[in-house]
């Protein structure tokens, strides 16, 4: 039979293979066929067209055509009467030029402002070399311990001729920065371990884990941190006192920590049982089964919830207000209540959400350059 | 280099009257209210080849998995290279580390290539350096005649590439027992052959093995004994010739006319 087949394919003349028709393919044959498909779809199509040009060039208009960049300070007070009578027309981008240094740290020492930039940095930093695998290896543990390190000093100085700045002056983007990043670094290694101990055949510690994800997950993030803030110290002895970005960051963790332990688990169980029957017959030890067999695959399948359980925390962090740390989207709507800015919020609030979305982005943009390498092995 | 190895280790396997390689006795084993062996009574010598068979849901496969502990059994005693399961741990780990394993359904580790699959229990169990780990594993995966796939991910490969990457994974650790919980059912009918011939190219080294499988002329091939399992227990065992040409029982009658209708 296969004999025939080859026969076949030796005679018959090869047909050379030439391009589709440009009505079949490109860019025209594809407007045609998915946006002026029908009447229905074309109408929706010019409706659609015409409402996103008018906007756009709105837009455009408002924020770059009509904006104010720069408005003169006299005495230290800002005149806005300029961007006052554009409102609506044109954006006031001044307030930016004239905040962003409130904005991004706060009411930091505005002359040692160079300290938490250098922290952002620092940060960013991190999270690209962390981000590379070349570097996943035992030296991340060092490369990461020292760069906290320096943060640390950095920001709180006292040392080497630095000045000492109280937890309580430091603001904005580093704090955002902060939070979520030890946050989700102590929350992640915490996730696995309950998500283990979830599926351990030790009743009492499975039991504990359950305990901790049914309670944490059943409370808002804003009465947890409450409770870190108001409650906590009261059950402390007289005169002893934890700072109170550290208490805010231990709630944020075990909150990320309860929901990224069930993303964990879910991808636990995804796996199929002779996964865990195999490792067990080769004789490998539970760890070496979990490290070297389950987790490896168990993670890689939960990914997209993972990184969108990340971007979510990472954004959340800005509910840390509400026990008056400033982070960065408290020090914008802080920098608004001075009288001359008042009413420029909307500007503010596009920085504002501009900066966060670069963060979220990339972690979108690496988690899926990330899984589409690390299931290179799932295609054929 | 692999069959040097293999042959030099089964030349100290073979030993008339060593101590049996398996000792089951009066195992019993309940699946909740479910009684799922009873009353098992086997000795498998060194260097023998047991083919396990019986109609599904007769519980061979949970007997052959008792035996590397994956389940559990309640009443009896399991000794298995001497040393006796129990709950200790380490009795468990020095039985696993002597007993290979092959799968239905395979279970390689597919986040892993082939090779990586081979040379993992070796480096981590057995403390064996990686060079010499790989060594070995090319040495097998070689006598699995496919060593061309070493650097392939197993979701690359077909079925019976895929168990006889298996195979080779649990020879990596040198086992002195082999067992395998119907390794050709899950593959395509072409490819049982081609695993087949490596199971009987293992048999002809003189390797302890204990297969469950329905391949009747493999059990002809290579078994010395072939035990018939129904409802739990062991009904009748004997040579394959005397088993499959001349059945005491009407269970296993019956057993062989569903199989051979089958065929």
């Amino acid at each position: 039979m296969s004999d025939i087949t080859l026969d076949a394919a030796a005679r018959a003349p090869e047909a050379a293979p030439r391009s589709a028709p440009i009505t079949a393919i490109g860019p025209i044959a594809w407007a045609r066929q998915n946006l002026f498909g029908s009447w229905w779809s074309t109408a929706v199509t010019l409706v659609l067209a015409y409402l996103i040009v008018r906007w756009t060039i709105g837009f455009v208009e408002w924020a770059f055509l009509n904006a104010i960049w720069e408005v003169p300070v006299v005495n230290g007070q800002a005149q806005t009467q300029a961007c006052r009578e554009i409102k609506g027309v044109g954006a006031c981008w001044a307030v930016i030029t004239e905040k962003h240094r409130f904005i991004l740290f706060g009411t930091y020492p505005f002359e040692q402002h160079w300290r938490p930039a250098l922290v952002c940095l620092l940060f960013v930093g991190l999270y690209v070399v962390s981000a590379m695998r070349r570097f996943w290896t035992w030296h991340l543990v060092p490369i990461w311990a020292v760069t906290l390190t320096v943060i640390g000093v950095l920001m709180w100085g006292g040392v080497f001729g630095l000045p000492y700045v109280p937890q309580e002056r430091w603001g904005g983007l580093p704090i955002t920065l902060i939070l979520s990043t030890f946050g989700l670094a102590m929350a992640f290694p915490l996730a696995i371990l309950v998500a283990l101990g979830r599926r351990s055949k030790l009743p009492a510690i499975k039991m504990l884990c359950v305990l901790y994800v049914e309670l944490i997950r059943g409370v808002p993030l804003i009465s947890l941190l409450f409770m870190a803030s108001v409650m906590f110290p009261l059950f402390l002895p007289e005169g002893m006192n934890i700072d109170k970005l550290l208490r805010a960051q231990i709630a944020i963790t075990l909150f990320a920590g309860a929901y990224l332990a069930e993303v964990v688990r879910a991808g636990l169980q995804a796996l199929p049982r002779g996964q865990y029957e195999a490792a067990d017959a080769i004789g490998l030890s539970y760890w070496q089964k979990t490290g070297l067999i389950i987790l490896p695959q168990a993670l890689r399948l939960v990914i997209p919830p993972l990184v969108n359980t990340f971007i979510g925390f990472f954004k959340d962090t800005s509910l840390v207000l509400i026990i008056g740390i400033f982070d960065l989207l408290t020090a914008g709507k802080t920098a608004i209540v001075e009288p001359a800015w008042q009413g420029f919020g909307i500007e503010v609030y596009v920085t504002i959400g501009v900066i966060y979305f670069v963060f979220c982005f990339a972690m979108s943009k690496y988690s899926q350059d990330l899984e589409r390498d690390l299931n290179r092995h799932r295609r054929r | 280099m692999g069959e040097s190895v293999i042959t030099a280790q089964v030349a100290s396997a073979v030993k008339a009257d060593a101590p049996p390689a398996i000792v089951l006795e009066g195992v019993n084993k309940w699946f909740g209210a479910l009684h799922v062996l009873r009353d098992i009574n086997l000795n498998v010598a060194v260097g023998e080849r047991v083919v396990v068979c019986g109609p599904s849901g007769s519980g061979k496969s949970t007997m052959i998995r008792c035996i590397n502990r994956l389940e559990t059994h309640q009443e009896g005693r399991i000794v298995v290279d001497g040393i006796e399961l129990t709950d200790d741990l380490r009795s468990l780990d020095a039985i696993r580390r002597e007993v290979g394993m092959v799968f239905q359904s395979f279970n390689l580790f597919p986040h892993l290539t082939v090779l990586d699959n081979c040379t993992l229990a070796p480096i981590w169990v057995r403390r064996m350096p990686k060079k010499e780990a790989e060594e070995v594993a090319r040495g097998y995966l070689n006598l699995m005649r496919i060593p061309e796939q070493a650097e392939k991910y197993p979701g690359q490969l077909s079925g019976g590439q895929q168990q006889r990457v298996a195979i080779a994974r649990a020879l990596c650790m040198k086992p002195k027992i082999m067992l395998f919980d119907e390794p050709t059912s899950a593959l395509d009918p072409e490819m049982i052959k081609e695993v087949l011939d490596t199971m009987v190219l293992l048999a002809e080294m003189g390797m302890t093995m204990m297969v469950v499988t329905h391949e009747m002329g493999f059990a002809r091939q290579v078994a010395d004994r072939v035990v018939f399992m129904d409802r739990g227990e062991i009904v009748e065992q004997g040579e394959p010739e005397s088993i499959f040409t001349n059945p005491q029982t009407d269970r296993l009658k019956l057993f062989l006319s569903q199989i051979l209708r089958g065929h």
